[in-house]
């Protein structure tokens, strides 16, 4: 069984933030190639345009179905809920953002977790929701992201990050930053326990998110033109007063300087992630004696 | 060089000239005028306290950037000896932004880094104002391992309005340099102390700042994003900087009120840039105070204690 049969099975439509740009959301048009496509047809894809293979945006939902063994997975860690610990109020309350984030995208914050099989391999799973506030890290994520790692240490099985975040949650302040500290210092249990870690860059990775566990992994891959950095474009060209070169932190530029292992098309990923997988849990060398 | 006064302290540099013009008088001018000259002073003693102690947050940012302020290398002459400078991250360069090397503290060995940031236009301009290019975290995580191998105790002065956000930089990888150090860090094998002596400017203050205490200097700031940066974001507006300060929460006792430091560390009267010496002392017994008790304890438990440190920061509820 493929995804694609995975998704017609699925009870729902699991298309998420996408396919607004429409009238009746039937229709969404490649910004890339600017063709007209079906919404239906590109769920099929994945979200990448069948045309020119734009990558488009992918809920965390839509994303797990086409990424896990057919019935093998299931959510976890559900049920955190952000707090508002600053009373944190710029031309709107922290706590209405958060609302109207729900109602949007779910109660689920801006990571989903998950417990299923790839390629036959149990992995715990991070994904982040970009259409909850943009993929901020908060508390929550924090949270989520480290109880995922930690579902990895217990079972001693892998973990799979997938970043799609503008960076810290400015709404929770020195505590979102925090949370780099934290899930950074979870990596590093992973790797002492040798347990492989991948992560995967989607667009846009970008501050603290790109700046602690997202860069961490033993294998760092990237979709195809994703936007990945520290700093963000406008705030480069702004402190350094000059226009930014074509494709400048751009997945495919990455990897030309040596900072990511690879740029992989969504729909090759359960197939590459198996391979790796297959590859770093065998250990044809005990290392012991 | 002469001092120089924020906005807030007007009313501090008005009546200082007042004395100095009275003072300069001389001797001719007789007696009533040396006595002003002391009841001048007196009243510009409380007009300092009073006016620091009530500093809002966005008086405390610009206090943390108070161009007087002593930087990390003014408090390496104050408070350590034998300090030797270690340059480069064996890669790439050089960067001035973050100084490190070995040093004696109240005599033990140790390794410190420190954000440094520029006194004359020259000297901003080599340390890039005290923003870190990728080469200088690497090389701070370079001296961090250092004093792992070597059995010394690492201590970090954060004073950087954060990472540098230019080309060259996420060409380097600013990001990973970032992120290396906070995973580094966070099972380091020695005890790290860091301490906050300027600004706390997000993810590059962060690098640095992964240990088994926090400490924030009186009129420091610590926060996720510059006041300016979340007014533009926020507001869409940079001179909202005000209300972001406030909304940021940035101030030392903030930080304290979230659980997140070991302690404030006092300040001379009307600041640090008043008195490097007196500063440098307040903070060097606190620290040698924290030094101690964490030499005594078992790696084990010091590696456990940091992890759960780090384990329990942030703030959520679960249904
Ligand atoms: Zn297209």
């Amino acid at each position: 069984m493929n995804w694609i049969t995975r998704l017609i099975e699925s009870p729902k439509s699991i298309l998420g933030g996408a396919g607004k740009n429409t009238p009746e959301g039937l229709w969404i048009k490649c910004p890339d190639c600017s063709v007209a496509i079906y919404t239906k047809e590109m769920e099929r894809s994945l979200m990448v345009c069948p045309k020119c293979g734009h990558h488009h945006r992918i809920s965390a939902e839509l994303r797990a179905a086409s990424l896990f063994d057919a019935g093998t997975f299931e959510v976890m860690d559900a049920g955190l809920r952000s707090q508002d610990p600053l009373e944190f109020r710029d031309k709107k309350k922290y706590r209405d953002r958060i609302r109207d984030a729900d109602k949007k995208a779910g109660s689920e914050d801006a990571v989903h977790n998950y417990l299923g099989d790839i390629g036959g391999h149990t992995v715990s799973a991070s994904l982040f929701e970009f259409s909850y506030m943009g993929g901020s890290m908060g508390s929550v994520v924090g949270e989520k992201i480290v109880r995922g790692m930690e579902r990895s240490l217990e079972r001693g099985c892998p973990y799979l990050l997938v970043a799609a975040s503008g960076g810290a949650r400015m709404q929770e302040g020195i505590l979102s930053l925090m949370q780099m500290a934290k899930t950074s210092a979870a990596a590093k249990k992973l790797q002492q326990a040798g347990l492989p870690f991948i992560c995967l860059l989607t667009h846009p990775t970008m501050g603290g998110v790109s700046a602690s566990m997202a860069w961490l992994g033993d294998v760092v891959l990237a979709e195809p033109g994703a936007l990945i950095g520290f700093a963000g474009p406008r705030v480069i060209r702004e402190t350094v007063n000059q226009e930014l070169p074509k494709g400048f932190q751009s997945a495919e530029f990455l990897v030309e300087h040596g900072l990511i292992d690879d740029v992989v098309d969504r729909r090759e990923l359960p197939a590459y992630l198996k391979n790796t997988l297959d590859k770093l849990t065998e250990r044809p060398y005990r290392q012991v004696g | 060089m002469p001092r120089s006064y924020l906005e807030f302290e007007r009313p501090i540099a008005e009546l200082t000239s007042k004395i100095e013009e009275l003072s300069g008088m001389g001797k001719d001018a007789g007696m009533n005028i040396a006595e002003e000259v002391e009841k001048l002073t007196a009243k510009r003693d409380i007009l300092i306290r009073e006016t620091y102690k009530n500093a809002d947050r966005w008086q405390l940012t610009q206090l943390a950037r108070h161009p007087d302020r002593p930087y990390f290398l003014d408090y390496v002459g104050a408070m350590f000896d034998d300090f030797q400078e270690l340059h480069g991250d064996r890669a790439f360069g050089d960067d001035g932004a973050i100084v490190g090397g070995t040093a004696r503290f109240r005599e033990q060995p140790v390794v410190i880094v420190g954000h440094q940031k520029g006194r004359d236009t020259k000297e901003k301009i080599r340390r890039n104002f005290g923003m870190p290019r990728p080469e200088g975290y690497r090389k701070a995580l370079r001296l961090f391992q250092l004093a792992e191998r070597f059995g010394l105790p690492v201590l970090t002065f954060i004073d950087t309005a954060g990472a540098w956000p230019g080309l060259d930089a996420e060409e380097r990888g600013q990001s990973e340099a970032i992120a290396r150090n906070l995973m580094e860090l966070s099972s380091l094998k020695v005890p790290v102390i860091c301490t906050v002596i300027g600004e706390g400017g997000s993810g590059g203050a962060l690098a640095i700042g992964v240990g088994d205490r926090l400490f924030m200097q009186q009129f420091t700031t610590y926060s996720v994003i510059s006041p300016e940066g979340c007014a533009a974001i926020l507001w869409h507006d940079r001179s909202f900087a005000q209300q972001a300060a406030e909304a940021l929460k940035l101030s030392a006792k903030d930080l304290e009120g979230f659980g997140l430091l070991d302690g404030i560390i006092p300040e001379p009267e009307g600041g640090a840039h008043e008195d490097l010496e007196g500063a440098a002392s307040l903070m060097g017994d606190v620290l040698e105070k924290a030094l101690k008790e964490l030499l005594t304890e078992p790696l084990s438990k010091l590696l456990d204690s940091r992890y759960k440190r780090l384990r329990a920061m942030g703030v959520f509820t679960e249904a």
